[in-house]
């Protein structure tokens, strides 16, 4: 399969990328091309020209920035799984990367193309929720940090403006206590998530839950929080009877893709259980 | 669009289409047709080579993005006539049937065994995700890994 013809500029910097952007308004970026050029060559995407964003060296990489860990948002998920610095501070990161696509895909994928691309089924999107991250974007007007409640607006469509290109992904280092954890339900054939959910939970040093934040990917649009399950377990006491009781919330005031794999009602099932299998696991390892 | 790719450590320059995918190039402009088309949609793996010595899918890579790089294809795995011990393994454990997804099958395992020399059955299995074998049911071809895996440990 061919797609159609385009224009192929390599960029060598975030500026020229911007420009490159601006004097073609109906360019795509190009990083790993892992979910692009499938859709270029189903000719669901037909962009008149593509700027290779993957040789910009500010793009990528994985910095220790304090209180932070910085990934460039070219980094690949292969070079993400071997960092060290993010197998000891982020270890969620890895482990929900292993279940992406497949292992000449995780060569070549990279953490920003997923993010903006914003799959309704892609695993990051519940992990950097979860997580509370932030996600910097350079404009024409300059740069922004977004967070990522706000990132994610709906099917394959992100906060990003057209003329704006996500630089970094910001997380910040989780507090002692804290146990993180991420559930998929994969698509067997696909391998994407039919729903995944993600759940970061602190733990004070009474045994109770001081923070949590709940990510759901792949059951609607696109991947949201789930405050209302955070809310109900803030404060108490992390017993299976509680977890439980918390995840029965996770459904609620959502909306949920139906195909013909899953149905609505059977994505809200699923989200609830994934919420409780994530939450559970996360409580586990906030316990060392 | 010109680019330049060293191929089984073969350096070539051609002038070649952005839309190209790297799986034509190899096939179509260098001949090397040891590298298979299966699915064409990223699925499959049987166009799995190694760039710059990591198993990709060059039906998802547009030759002009592999500029500059080093690719290895099924082509240019053994050395004065001695078979991979990858290669090898798919012999003697009869790794395949048709034979199709097996030079894909065998790229993915060379970057596997390169970061796992000593893996488990699982991770073997793991691995090979992003390959399918319709044919075989997989046993032999994870028998094949396990004895590339061993051979290369020892060092023969």
């Amino acid at each position: 399969m061919y797609p159609s013809t385009f224009t192929y500029y390599r960029a060598g910097s975030v500026q020229e990328a911007l420009k490159l952007l601006v004097e073609n308004p109906d360019a795509k970026l190009l990083a790993g091309g892992h979910s692009l050029i499938p859709a270029m060559k189903l000719r669901l995407a037909s962009p008149s020209a593509l700027i290779d964003i993957s040789r910009v060296p500010e793009l990528a990489g994985i910095r220790d920035a304090g209180d932070r860990i910085v990934i460039g948002a070219t980094t690949r998920y292969d070079d993400i799984q071997r960092s060290e610095l993010v197998r000891q501070v982020l270890p969620i990161l890895p482990e929900a990367i292993d279940v992406i696509g497949d292992l000449q895909v995780r060569n070549m994928g990279t953490i920003g193309g997923s993010l903006a691309h914003a799959d309704p089924a892609a695993d990051l999107p519940a992990v950097v929720l979860a997580l509370g991250a932030e996600l910097k974007a350079v404009g024409p007007d300059g740069e922004r940090t977004i967070p990522a409640d706000q990132f994610f607006v709906d099917l394959f469509t992100t906060a990003l403006q057209p003329n704006e290109i996500l630089t970094e992904i910001s997380f910040p280092k989780p507090p002692a206590r804290t146990g993180i954890s991420y559930q998929k339900f994969a698509n067997p054939a696909s391998g994407y998530a039919v729903v995944g959910a993600a759940a970061v939970v602190t733990l004070g040093e009474d045994g109770k839950v001081a923070a949590v934040r709940v990510g759901v990917t792949g059951a609607g649009p696109y991947a949201v929080r789930r405050q209302s399950v955070e809310q109900a377990l803030v404060g108490q006491e992390p017993t299976a009877a509680a977890i439980e009781a918390a995840s029965q919330l996770a459904s609620e005031g959502m909306t949920f893709n139906s195909d013909i794999f899953a149905s609505d009602e059977y994505r809200a099932h699923l989200t609830r259980v994934f919420v409780k299998r994530a939450l559970t696991r996360a409580v586990e390892r906030a316990r060392g | 669009m010109q680019i330049t790719v060293t191929v089984n450590g073969v350096t070539y320059t051609h002038d070649v289409e952005p839309r190209l995918l790297l799986v034509h190039y190899l096939r179509d402009v260098l001949n090397l047709t040891g590298t298979h088309i299966g699915c064409d949609t990223s699925q499959c793996g049987a166009c799995t080579v190694l760039l710059n010595g990591k198993a990709v899918k060059s039906c998802t890579i547009f030759a002009v993005q592999a500029d500059g790089a080093e690719i290895t294809t099924i082509e240019g795995l053994a050395r004065d006539g001695q078979l991979h011990p990858v290669q090898e393994g798919f012999w003697e454990k009869h790794g395949l049937q048709c034979g199709y997804c097996t030079p894909g099958m065998i790229m993915t395992a060379v970057d596997f065994l390169q970061r796992n020399p000593n893996p488990t059955e699982e991770e073997i299995r793991h691995a090979i995700e992003g390959n399918l074998c319709r044919c075989t049911g997989y046993q032999n071809i994870v028998r094949a890994i396990q004895y590339a895996a061993e051979k290369m440990r020892s060092g023969s």
